[in-house]
């Protein structure tokens, strides 16, 4: 038996899901105001770099909200007293990723391992004691002979893994797709034959990779294991949300107070702008990391004080997030405040203003409609650009022992346990390079797609087409 | 062979898969000592001309064909070493806007020494010595050596420049657009000074230049471009003459002169072909008003149809006419269709009148921005304008006729003063009541590309106005978008369209249907033409006689430009130092001007011959 539990990052996932749905919503209703915003997406989503981004994305969020849905486990039944729930929370992915989280060796192993990476005293065969590494519990456990018996097996696997991803990949293909495969792509490249064309190679790599990791990781640790013998696949997949919620949610903290503050101090100047000039000067002359730390401090005496409030270690570790995710939001939108006051300088003294103001069209309307579209690419491009500043940045603050909880899973952390461990010989290399493949993937991705955005947002691109 | 001379270069750029063709087949030559002027529309091609004269051309762009030689030497043929002593040593070339040609961090010296060490290979007090005659040669004076560009007018700035060009001594120096950015005065200042340069050293000197007054006054030949060719080539005395080109015939016609008040200006039908269409014939058939079949079948030749002059017209051949050769006779001189003038009922109110306006604006200093002193922008004003009538307001970059319109909009707070609009005091208005007055007075702006959100559709920009002034509900207000696209002479579907899609006489057009919009008494115009090339300037003002005939609006008419005041105001004042210094009718302040301000302008104005 399990109980749902809602976290207050769930709570504020599921009200960023229900907008993006609302928006969906409006943008299936009729009407030209439809048009305008469903019109760039959908050449963002013909375009070819578009499409494969939003794909990747797609599966970095779908993996993030699968771990996001949480629940605890009903403790065994002691007659003549309620039911009791155990203290660790899980989540759905935790339930998919079962064998990958249960599978714990002892400490670091090598990916593909099938012998720990350090040496123990182990009792020999005849009798006696002999210094050797030792066969891991779980990776490669079911090998009788490991020397001739490893490659046949990882090769047999992992060919029946893709095997089964290109299966997958061709009926989804069949249904999906077939329409829009077989007639000629329109002339110029363009059009929606070009998408399919292009989403079905990353679809088919993404599928390959899935059958590979399903059909290797419950025997091996694909990724190797780390200090205490977690295996580093898991945690890099537990650490996505992490990073997606340190990335959107700062970003949503963040984007009022630069949009609001920056082009309201670059139009209408005078004490207004020197007000908010004052505010940020003065903000980014504290060293941030004091701050942050300072801050996140505060918050966890909160947290001592109010603990019937957090009852489990996850809940606690849960609002540390989100603290440091909204320390990070109030302080990190000077920059960006910064670059859009100078631009909204520029715009407002452009005709256009000018006009809309001979018109006696009211200020809100022109920062709405005037000032801020045409500052959108800076936002964009800012906003992209810090997402993966902040997933860094985490790792950074866990580093100094302010960043989230030490017990959350999370590329921070990650990168942090590792960091240590390169000095070895030989190096433990397999943890950074997996945080490192993970962050490289998702902020790559994000950024393509987000210049993708861009042009499409862009009148003048989208007529280029 | 002295001199420059250019034969048979072209030019492509490769854009997204396509081939362009910007310059095609151009031949021209500037003797020593002489005068050229390139004459041309925007995006003829004249100003990549003279990039691949100068190996200057930009990524993607490489000359296709062609051979220039400079005092006998090809240049196509220098390694690029070489190349670097020729530009800005024996070939210089001075630009467009003197703001950024002049790097801002150097002082003036600095950037001429650079120059002189390259080219002459002097340095120390030498260079300095040479430097500064330089700049007396240019009429600087001497010790402007140590200033830096922001402390220069853009008049000084563009002497600097010329200062900086001389000091490779130059064969023949390519001048493009080089007062475009300058005020009248300053313009005729800095060509009487690159003409005394030009005849003190013998250069010879390629004038690129889109004024076909300048181009009277300078030149001693003139080569007209049109869609990458010259179509016609000839001392300026037979071109000025007779031109032979229909195209040329056509520019000459839609100038709008003092002469011309009242009438319809000739306008030129159509767009230039884009310079990656394959027109089979000539590239202006499409707007020639003396077209014929064989126009669009056989690319013309370039024939000499007089001594000296040629033209790339089937007409200017010798042995052929056309077939119903009575379009260029003078006997059937096409009578001019009139402009009716503007409904007389309303001709006795009075939309705008404006008493003693002045805006100061503080200069602050020191650290606690205390106000040291007051800079009079608008310096007591007093205009007014009756219904249907235009009042040209005249003045230089800086006299403050931009500051009165945003004061009589009250974009600005005046100082004191008062502006009354059809009757009404706005000066004590606020909210409501304000806002309804804003819907009788409305302003057009000089630069079609920053005046409309290149973020908004038309229609949005349209309705904008309407929006937030008129009571009107969504269908209402569709239907009136449609009507204005229409009066404007717009295509319906612009209104979905964005504003970059369209040129910029269409988008002016739409600032004017913008302005239109909200039904206003007054228009303030603010140079809605200097931005435009003068064959879509004919069509704009054409446009807003028509508007104001139908009507009776009443135009607060801002320009610098005197032949266009003569064409379309009743009145004009002239402002200086932001005050009035003269004002009257158009007539008599044009021939016989009173105050010398007043006739220093007129003086300046190009096209009266040297």
């Amino acid at each position: 038996m399990i109980k749902p539990i809602l976290l207050w990052s769930d709570v504020l996932i599921l009200v960023l899901l229900w907008s993006v749905a609302a928006l969906v919503w409006l943008a299936r209703e009729n009407g030209q105001m439809s048009e305008t915003l469903r019109g760039p997406w959908r050449q963002v989503m013909r375009s070819r770099v578009g499409a494969s981004t939003a794909l990747i994305l797609a599966v970095y969020v779908g993996i993030g909200l699968l771990d996001s849905v949480h629940y605890v486990e009903r403790l065994p039944d002691t007659p003549g007293q309620a039911a009791q729930y155990g203290g660790e929370v899980y989540s759905a992915l935790d339930w998919v990723l079962t064998p990958l989280r249960e599978n714990v060796e002892k400490t670091y192993s090598a990916p593909f391992a099938t012998h720990l990476y350090a040496k123990e005293t182990l009792q020999g065969p005849v009798g006696g004691e002999v210094r050797d590494f030792p066969r891991l519990k779980y990776g490669g456990a079911h090998l009788a002979d490991v020397e001739r018996e490893f490659w046949p097996d990882v090769l047999k696997r992992g060919g029946l893994g893709m095997l089964a991803g290109l299966l997958a990949w061709f009926m989804g293909y069949r249904l999906t797709g077939r329409s829009s495969l077989s007639p000629v792509p329109p002339p110029g490249g363009g059009g929606d034959g070009g998408a399919t064309f292009a989403l079905s190679p990353t679809l088919l790599f993404l599928c390959l990779l899935a059958g590979l990791l399903v059909a290797l990781a419950p025997v091996y640790h694909v990724f190797g294991t780390d200090k205490v013998g977690q295996d580093v696949l898991y945690l890099s997949l537990k650490s996505i949300r992490t990073g997606l919620l340190i990335g959107s949610l700062t970003t949503l903290v963040m984007l009022p107070f630069a949009l609001g503050l920056g082009i309201a101090a670059g139009y209408f100047g005078g004490r207004i702008d020197d007000v908010i000039q004052y505010l940020y000067t003065t903000l980014n002359s504290i060293p941030g990391v004091l701050l942050i730390a300072a801050a996140v401090l505060v918050v966890q005496v909160q947290i001592e004080a109010h603990a019937e409030l957090f009852n489990t270690a996850a809940a606690r570790s849960d609002v540390r997030l989100l603290a440091l995710c909204g320390i990070l939001g109030v302080t990190g939108w000077t920059g960006l405040a910064r670059l859009l006051r100078a631009e909204a300088l520029k715009l407002r003294e452009l005709e256009f203003v000018m006009a809309a103001r001979a018109f006696g069209v009211s200020h809100g309307r022109i920062l709405l409609r005037h000032l801020l579209p045409n500052v959108m690419h800076l936002v964009l491009i800012t906003v992209v650009l810090d997402f993966s500043g902040l997933v860094l940045a985490e790792a950074v603050l866990s580093y100094v022992g302010v960043g989230v909880d030490p017990g959350m899973i999370s590329f921070g952390n990650m990168i942090n346990g590792a960091r240590l461990e390169l000095a070895r010989e030989p190096v433990v290399w397999w943890q950074l390079a997996a945080a490192f493949v993970f962050m490289f993937v998702l902020v790559l991705a994000a950024n393509l797609f987000a210049d993708q955005v861009r042009d499409a947002l862009d009148p003048k691109s989208s007529a280029r087409k | 062979m002295k001199g420059l001379s250019v034969e048979n270069l072209s030019v492509e750029i490769a854009a997204g898969g396509r081939l362009l063709k910007p310059v095609d087949d151009v031949s021209f030559s500037i003797g020593a000592d002489e005068c050229v002027a390139l004459l041309g529309e925007s995006g003829c091609g004249k100003s990549i001309t003279a990039l691949a004269l100068m190996r200057l051309l930009p990524e993607g762009a490489r000359v296709a064909a062609g051979r220039v030689s400079l005092q006998g030497e090809a240049l196509f043929d220098l390694p690029e070493a070489a190349m670097g002593e020729v530009r800005g040593g024996r070939l210089a070339m001075i630009f467009q806007e003197p703001q950024t040609s002049l790097n801002p961090v150097m002082t003036v010296a600095e950037q001429i020494n650079e120059a002189l060490a390259a080219h002459r290979k002097l340095r120390g007090d030498a260079a300095l010595a040479e430097a500064g005659r330089l700049l007396e040669a240019v009429g600087l004076e001497r010790d402007r050596l140590t200033a830096y560009p922001f402390q220069l007018s853009g008049g000084q700035r563009q002497r600097a420049l010329i200062a900086m060009m001389l000091a490779g001594e130059p064969e023949v120096l390519i001048a493009d657009e080089p007062t475009t950015a300058l005020d009248v005065t300053v313009q005729a200042q800095i060509l009487a000074l690159l003409r005394d340069l030009q005849r003190q050293r013998g250069m010879g000197l390629l004038l690129i230049t889109h004024d076909l007054d300048v181009a009277k006054d300078m030149a001693d030949r003139v080569a007209v471009m049109y869609a990458g060719q010259i179509v016609e080539w000839a001392s300026r005395d037979s071109l000025y003459a007779q031109p032979r080109h229909p195209y040329t015939e056509k520019l000459f016609a839609v100038l709008p002169r003092l002469e011309r008040r009242g009438e319809r200006l000739d306008s030129l039908p159509g767009r230039v072909p884009p310079p990656d269409a394959r027109v089979a014939g000539c590239r202006f058939a499409e707007r020639c008003p003396a077209v014929f079949a064989r126009c669009r079948e056989e690319a013309p030749a370039f024939h000499e149809a007089a001594p000296g002059h040629f033209a790339r017209c089937h007409l200017a051949e010798p042995q052929t006419s056309r077939p119903d050769a009575a379009w260029r006779n003078p006997g059937s001189a096409r009578e001019p269709s009139r402009i009716p003038p503007a409904p007389a009922s309303g001709l006795q109110s009075e939309v705008l009148s404006v008493r003693d306006l002045a805006v100061h604006f503080p200069v602050r200093k020191g650290l606690l921005r205390r106000t040291v002193d007051h800079f009079k922008a608008v310096d007591g004003v007093s205009l007014a304008i009756k219904a249907g009538e235009t009042l040209a307001l005249v003045g230089e970059s800086g006299c403050g006729k931009s500051t009165l319109a945003r004061a009589i909009l009250r974009l600005l707070e005046p100082t004191r003063g008062e502006v009354r609009v059809a009757g009404e005091a706005i000066g004590g208005l606020s909210g409501e009541a304000l806002r309804r007055k804003r819907a009788e007075m409305q302003i057009v702006f000089q630069d079609p590309f920053s005046s409309l959100n290149p973020r908004m559709r038309i229609g949005e920009i349209l309705e904008e106005g309407m929006a937030a002034l008129l009571p009107l509900a969504a269908p209402a207000r569709r239907a009136r978008i449609t009507q204005l696209l229409d009066q404007v002479g717009l295509p319906l579907d612009a209104a979905g369209r964005y504003p970059h899609e369209f040129s910029g006489g269409q988008r002016q057009r739409v600032a004017i249907a913008r302005a239109l919009a909200v039904q206003p008494k007054l228009l303030i115009l603010d140079e809605p033409t200097s931005a435009l090339d003068v064959s879509v300037q004919a069509q704009i003002l054409n446009l807003l006689a028509e508007l104001q005939a139908e009507y009776g609006l009443a135009y607060l008419f801002i320009t610098h430009n005197l032949p266009v005041v003569g064409y379309l105001a009743q009145r004009v004042a002239v402002m200086r130092a932001g005050r009035i210094v003269e004002e009257g009718a158009a007539e008599t302040l044009l021939t016989a001007p009173r105050h010398e301000y007043t006739r220093l302008l007129l003086d300046s104005a190009p096209g009266r011959g040297r």
